[in-house]
């Protein structure tokens, strides 16, 4: 308002120079007038015919111009108008509408549990996960001057419109190294503000925070453990010291709140940021925070992990192979000139991959575990499960079969086992039929690069046509195979990925070889602390499609492509309600699958195991989705998706509970909705 | 018909009423204008009348076009070159040719190959950090987090009455009322920008990016700044933060020392974390001795308020400052009385004696330090910079004078501004020689009956005064001149609670052995005239601070006419004018300064009172005094200038960040150049008497 004001002032004169040219020849023909009669009789008469003249005049200058700004005038009043009349609405106005209309609110979980007596007990800690951390800019080019502690990632993206090439230039990392690029420095925002919203209106944390808040925390007990979720979990030490700055915070928390121990929430990737966290600040120090064997047990009451994808996530892999998930193949296959085709003189997507590739991040979320966990070529854990919503769901499915000894007449069996498929027979065809060709002898042929291709790269244009075409012939690969694959199609980022993560699982956890900081973020390759009080929470939403498999085709055979791309227009139809747009999806929260989330604490975990050795204890807390039922409601108090899962009220009032001091078994144990102790049987896995 | 007529006429006269008001604000040109216009159009709407029947339908159509439409059409007319304008400044290029942006100290020194070195601790002051809302009464209930100070404060204009009542803390226990919770916010955006576009620590912190600084090795240590300092650790356990986060900070950063960088309150605040961390715990930190010494390379405090803030007297009596007597003086209606129904001062007084935090800027160190009815250190000071050398010599003369005849030349004596009166009554009061004033003890002040007062008219406005009775306000006057030391027993008098809180936090005299165990105490903490520094030999404090620009020392004030409600009995006598040196304007006596802090105040422990090994200072600390002479900003492309002295600009100027930025990298306070000094800091600081 100000501002506009202050404009408004500025250019007074200008405007009023209509009105002035005007006004002084109205003087004029009024003086002249004047001189030859008597004024006071004429007045009238003299005022009427400059009052004409000037009428036309005036319409004739009132050209589309004047139409146009009147138009404007208008809008603008009418805003400012609106824009008052919002300022000046009570606080309460819109919630009373709402009221109105669906009828009373429930309370937020909050201030029903405050009325409930609870109050804040065990500090909290919030570990945000991939993407929806802010980051922001210390040190750029020159392209991004006046940008210093501007956010680039979260907030408003007002950048990405503005300069594109330069924002992609400074969110990519070093090809190499994995870190900054020389000149530019970006870091994580730290305190609650990093994750709280996302994108102004975008909730992350925020609901959370302020239902801990009614009950009593704040800034002193909260802890939002921001780190920059571009780089390997180990690179945030070596680079920001991040995560001996949360073993910092963490002990000061305990100290001065009187010796209470934390509750951990993290979400997303966070959850295996923190298992990462877990074991370092118990190695010995060079590599490790030197916190000893019992910190976590003195200092961690809970881990709350909310939607964790503990052995990864399928998206990841198109993301990683072609730069689409779901949403982006759709809008391929509609605009195909939108992402495709250099928009703007920028190939968008060819961008997004060189700038994602750069992030090592996104490799912990690989799928961990391979066949095993995952499934084979005719066989997965999850087959048999139904994706209609509108069938009634029959539970008494058939038992697992044992090492898929191929039966084709049941062809609506997904075999979520082939994680990528080229061409959909491809992924229905039963093992024996398929022919393959090992593509890792292939030789990569000449670069398919070429100068027209401007300065974008990506590593498809080392692998040459002879490469790519290996890489199909193989036809089918499951997510042991997928490894492979991506070792052969982006070198570069596995050499850098496989010194940071690992996907493997162990068979003797005790080998020396596992105290190595890769396999820290990998729970079957570690083994959790010796903290027998400590309980671990896996909640998760549950009840929406979520990707689990992919059919893929060659895309177009222009030089500058990716030249892989998701086959939208493979859909199973009514056999095979899964296969929709080229994905095969099953039960999750939309971006993890139930598997991913659940196993750990429905099996892995579960009890004495050798990755559990000190039997802490586990718990399931599955949320069903339920869409939010108007518009009103925004993103939904009941929601199971990945990121709306934090609005969820169920949700917030177990985190709420447990920080007031309730134990897992107080808030009813496990809560399943899904197949997940179905599935997790089915997996052969030694414990 | 008749509708049809009121509406044309309506139309006539609304372009005019709109130029009308423009005209106010526009030059005269125009204004001569506007009568003409107006008969015109008048003699119009007669013309229309006559020939209404006539034309009707000819007219009616170009006739609506000249009211509202002429007003949207001039909207729009400036929403789109306002629009045009925006988008064209938008792709500026960032350095137009034409204008030189001068190059900041941070490239440059960068160039110079200084890179980020030793991890810095930034430490703001009173006021400048921002608060936030974490739980609140239903008026506010969708602030939550929220700033109430700091940013925008448009919360003031929409629901004044309910941010005054968020604001103010207990007036019991000065701490949060039942019901709120107002918190500091954290991180660097607590203090970097006060308000949009109004920089504090934005500019240095922009700087020490430049040479490598990032989120890891840089931690602004924010503090609800408007509870008393131990307060702060009791609630919000700040001062526990604030040791472990450097702690933290030693180690991650390859055990190097930090450089701590505190403002204008921040100093005593830091003062006070000090003792803290070193004290064994329930009180202190239990960081032990040597503590400092093992994390602290040097403290830089810019704008130190070790000695008090003499404004923060008429802060407490009055709730006036410099700036605010002129408005009251200039517009008495504006603020003495009940504007839009509230009555400003008094509420704005009453939020601000809840804040413990006021206490502990009153002036520390009693008549020994700030002069007495007769003597001050500063005496001799010349305001009028013009007059100074001429006057120099007159002074000493003067001088001379007076050793020799033993004040017989009084009208010679007068000449020297008596600073030590830092409140008189009447501006006569406040030249007098000592053996004419009356004095009175201050047990003589006696308490009324304090139900006489209560006016239920008044409103529920609640300051102290409203508990005495006229009398005993006139017996303060009748005193006439007040020196440090019975200013307190005044404040005592005046705002029992206030002081009853905070003086269990906050000591203001100057200890005779400070090996005495109540020391130990944490209210003497932040009073560096009752703290010995801690053992840290290798450990340097700067006191960096602008001078050249006059700084309120010392008051005039009178009784403020008894109005209809209990308003605040006493005000500044913003008449009183003139003397001599031109030190005193608009009832308020100036000394040199930086517009808040006296030379005095910040300068004198740099200065003399932990100059070399002292008791104050048992390991002998290095000591760098570094002055920076004010000059305004030449031109308005400047902002708030590279050069200012000024108490919170001072962080933009160019030669102190540079400054800090060498100590940051590794600089020693020799290496800088040791002392710069413009002031009489030196002269005044022989003057006070004070056993070291």
């Amino acid at each position: 308002m100000l501002k506009r004001r202050k404009g408004s002032a500025a250019k007074k004169s200008p405007n009023s120079e209509p009105q002035l040219d005007e006004n002084k020849e109205k003087k004029n023909n009024q003086l002249q007038e004047k001189s030859n009669s008597n004024a006071a009789n004429l007045k009238g008469n003299v005022n009427f015919n400059s009052k004409s003249n000037s009428d036309e005049r005036l319409r004739r200058k009132w050209s589309c111009v004047d139409n146009c700004c009147w138009f404007v005038g208008c809008i603008c009043s009418m805003w400012w108008f609106l824009l008052f009349l919002y300022n000046a609405m009570p606080a309460s106005f819109p919630q009373y509408v709402t009221e109105a209309i669906t009828g009373p609110m429930p309370d937020p979980p909050g201030v029903k549990l405050a009325k409930e007596g609870l109050t804040a007990k065990h500090p909290v800690v919030f570990v945000p996960g991939i993407v929806t951390g802010g980051l922001e800019l210390w040190e750029g080019h020159s392209c991004a001057e006046g940008l210093f502690r501007k956010r680039l990632w979260g907030g408003t993206f007002g950048e990405v419109y503005k300069r594109p090439l330069c924002w992609v230039e400074h969110m990519s990392l070093d090809n190499e190294t994995g870190l900054d690029p020389p000149g530019i420095k970006i870091r994580p925002v730290s305190g609650l503000v990093a994750a709280d919203y996302f994108a102004p209106g975008y909730f992350v944390w925020a609901v959370l925070i302020a239902n801990l808040a009614r009950i009593g925390y704040e800034e002193k007990n909260m802890y939002m453990a921001a780190y920059d979720w571009r780089i390997s979990f180990q690179n945030t030490e070596v680079r920001d010291q991040t995560l001996s700055r949360i073993k910092s915070n963490i002990e000061l928390m305990v100290a001065t709140s009187g010796g209470k121990k934390v509750v951990v929430v993290p979400h997303s990737m966070g959850v295996l940021y923190f298992l990462h966290f877990m074991k370092w600040v118990e190695a010995p120090a060079p590599m490790g925070g030197g916190g000893g064997s019992n910190w976590c047990a003195d200092h961690i009451k809970a881990v709350m992990n909310i939607g964790g994808p503990f052995l990864g996530v399928p998206k990841v892999v198109s993301g990683l192979f072609s730069a689409e998930a779901r949403d982006i193949a759709v809008a391929r296959a509609i605009a195909p000139g939108v992402l495709d085709i250099d928009v703007f003189g920028f190939q968008t997507l060819q961008h997004v991959m060189r700038m994602t590739r750069s992030w090592d991040s996104t490799m912990s979320m690989l799928p961990k575990g391979g066949d095993t966990v995952w499934g084979g070529l005719d066989w997965s854990p999850e087959e048999g499960h139904e994706c209609s919503v509108k069938k009634p769901r029959n539970n008494n499915m058939q038992t697992a079969r044992p090492n898929g000894t191929g039966n084709s007449a049941n062809a609506t069996r997904v075999k979520y086992g082939r994680m990528l498929a080229f061409g959909k027979d491809v992924a229905e065809l039963h093992s024996s039929e398929i022919e393959r060709v090992d593509f890792k002898g292939a030789i990569k042929g000449k670069n398919l690069a070429n100068t027209t291709c401007r300065d974008v790269w990506t590593e498809y244009h080392d692998m040459g046509i002879g490469g790519v075409k290996a890489v199909a012939d193989y036809k089918i690969y499951t997510a042991s195979s997928i490894l492979d694959l991506l070792h052969f199609v982006a070198p570069k980022m596995m050499k850098r990925g496989d010194a940071h993560f690992s996907y493997g699982i162990a068979d003797d956890l005790d080998d020396k070889k596992y105290e190595h900081y890769k396999y820290w973020s990998n729970p079957l390759e570690t083994k959790l602390p010796m903290a027998p009080d400590m309980e671990i929470f896996s909640m998760y939403g549950v009840g929406i499609p979520t990707e689990r498999a992919y059919v893929y085709k060659f895309g177009p055979a222009a030089e500058c492509y990716i030249p892989f791309q998701i086959d939208t227009a493979a859909e199973g139809g009514d056999d095979c309600p899964c296969l929709k747009g080229g994905v095969y999806s099953v039960d999750g929260d939309e971006t993890v699958p139930v598997l991913s989330a659940g196993f750990m604490c429905a099996k892995g975990w579960r009890g004495n195991t050798r990755f559990n050795p000190s039997g802490m204890r586990t718990y399931i807390r599955e949320y069903n989705h339920a869409s939010p039922a108007t518009l009103l409601e925004g993103r939904g108090t009941q929601s199971g998706a990945h990121v709306d899962i934090m609005g969820n009220f169920a949700l917030i009032e177990d985190i709420i509970r447990v920080a007031a001091g309730a134990t897992g078994e107080d808030l009813g144990g496990d809560q399943v909705h899904s197949d997940i102790f179905k599935w997790s049987e089915r997996i052969k896995l030694q414990l | 018909m008749a509708y049809i007529l009121r509406f044309r006429k309506l139309c006539f006269l609304e372009p005019v009423k709109y130029s009308s008001c423009d005209k106010a604000k526009a030059d005269e040109k125009k204004s001569v204008e506007t009568p003409k216009v107006e008969n015109e159009d008048q003699g119009a709407v007669s013309a229309v009348l006559e020939e209404n029947t006539k034309r009707k339908k000819q007219k009616k159509q170009p006739k609506e076009w000249r009211c509202i439409d002429s007003c949207c059409w001039i909207l729009g007319y400036m929403c789109t070159t306002w629009w045009l304008l925006l988008f064209l400044f938008h792709f500026l290029p960032g350095n137009l040719p034409g204008l030189k942006v001068p190059e900041p100290p941070g490239a440059r020194l960068k160039r110079e190959g200084l890179t980020a070195l030793h991890p810095v601790v930034l430490v703001p002051g009173i006021v400048t950090g921002g608060l936030e809302l974490w739980e609140g009464k239903p008026c506010y209930e969708d602030l939550f987090r929220r700033r109430l100070w700091g940013g925008s404060f448009t919360e003031i204009f929409k629901r004044p009455m309910c941010w005054l009542e968020h604001l103010s803390l207990d007036n019991e226990t000065g701490l949060d009322p039942p019901g709120i919770r107002v918190r500091a916010v954290p991180g660097l955006v607590a203090a970097d920008y006060f308000a949009p576009g109004y920089f504090v620590w934005a500019i240095l912190i922009e700087n020490l990016a430049r040479i490598g600084y990032e989120g890891k090795n840089m931690y602004m240590a924010a503090y609800d700044w408007r509870l008393s300092f131990q307060n702060t650790e009791i609630r919000d356990q700040t001062l526990s933060r604030l040791k472990s986060k450097i702690e933290l900070m030693y180690v991650t950063n390859g055990n190097k020392k930090v450089v701590v960088v505190p403002h204008s309150m921040g100093v005593i605040y830091f003062l006070h974390f000090l003792k803290w961390v070193e004290s064994p715990p329930p009180m202190g930190g239990g960081g032990g001795p040597g503590w400092c010494g093992k994390h602290i390379k040097a403290i830089m405090n810019i704008g130190p308020a070790f000695l008090g803030v003499p404004k923060t007297i008429s802060n407490i009596l009055s709730a006036e400052s410099k700036d605010v007597a002129f408005i009251r003086a200039m517009a008495p209606g504006l603020l003495d009385s009940d504007f839009l129904g509230l009555q400003t001062l008094e509420h704005v007084m009453r939020v601000s004696r809840t804040w413990d935090s006021i206490v502990s800027l009153i002036p520390k160190g009693g008549e020994t330090i700030w002069g007495n009815l007769d003597w001050s250190p500063e005496e001799g000071h010349v305001c009028d910079s013009a007059k100074k050398t001429q006057h120099q010599q007159h002074l000493d003369n003067n001088r001379k004078n007076e050793n020799n005849s033993k004040g017989g030349t009084s009208f010679r004596v007068q000449e020297l501004t008596k600073y030590g009166r830092m409140i008189s009554f009447g501006k006569a009061a406040s030249d007098l020689p000592s053996s004419q004033l009356p004095v009175f003890g201050s047990e003589e002040f006696v308490r009324g009956n304090s139900s006489s007062n209560s006016n239920s008219s008044c409103g529920d406005v609640w300051t102290e005064y409203n508990e005495m009775t006229q009398e005993s306000i006139k017996k303060i006057a009748e005193n006439k001149a007040y020196t440090v030391r019975t200013l307190l027993d005044l404040l005592r008098f005046i705002a029992p609670k206030m002081m009853k809180r905070a003086e269990a936090h906050f000591s203001h005299g100057i200890a005779d052995d400070l090996d005495d165990p109540k020391y130990n105490h944490y209210k003497y903490w932040s009073n560096p005239l009752e703290t010995k520094l801690p053992d840290a030999p290798d450990m340097e404090i700067y006191c960096l601070y602008g001078v050249g620009i006059p700084t309120e020392r010392s008051y005039v004030y009178k009784l403020s006419a008894s109005g209809r409600c209990k308003t605040i009995p006493l005000q500044i006598d913003s008449s009183a004018d003139g003397s001599d040196n031109g030190c005193l304007k608009g009832g308020v006596y100036f000394a040199d300064g930086d517009e808040s802090v006296p030379v005095l105040s910040a300068g004198f422990m740099c200065a003399k009172g932990w100059k070399g090994k002292t008791r104050f200072n048992p390991s002998g600390i290095a000591t760098y005094i570094r002055e920076y002479m004010h000059k305004p900003p030449i031109s308005l492309l400047e902002g708030r200038g590279l050069e200012s002295g000024a108490h919170v600009d001072i962080m933009g100027n160019v030669a102190l960040i540079e400054d800090i930025l060498r100590v940051a990298a590794g600089a020693s306070g020799a290496e800088l150049g040791s002392d710069r000094i413009y002031s009489d800091i030196r002269k005044m600081s022989e003057k006070i008497n004070i056993r070291l």
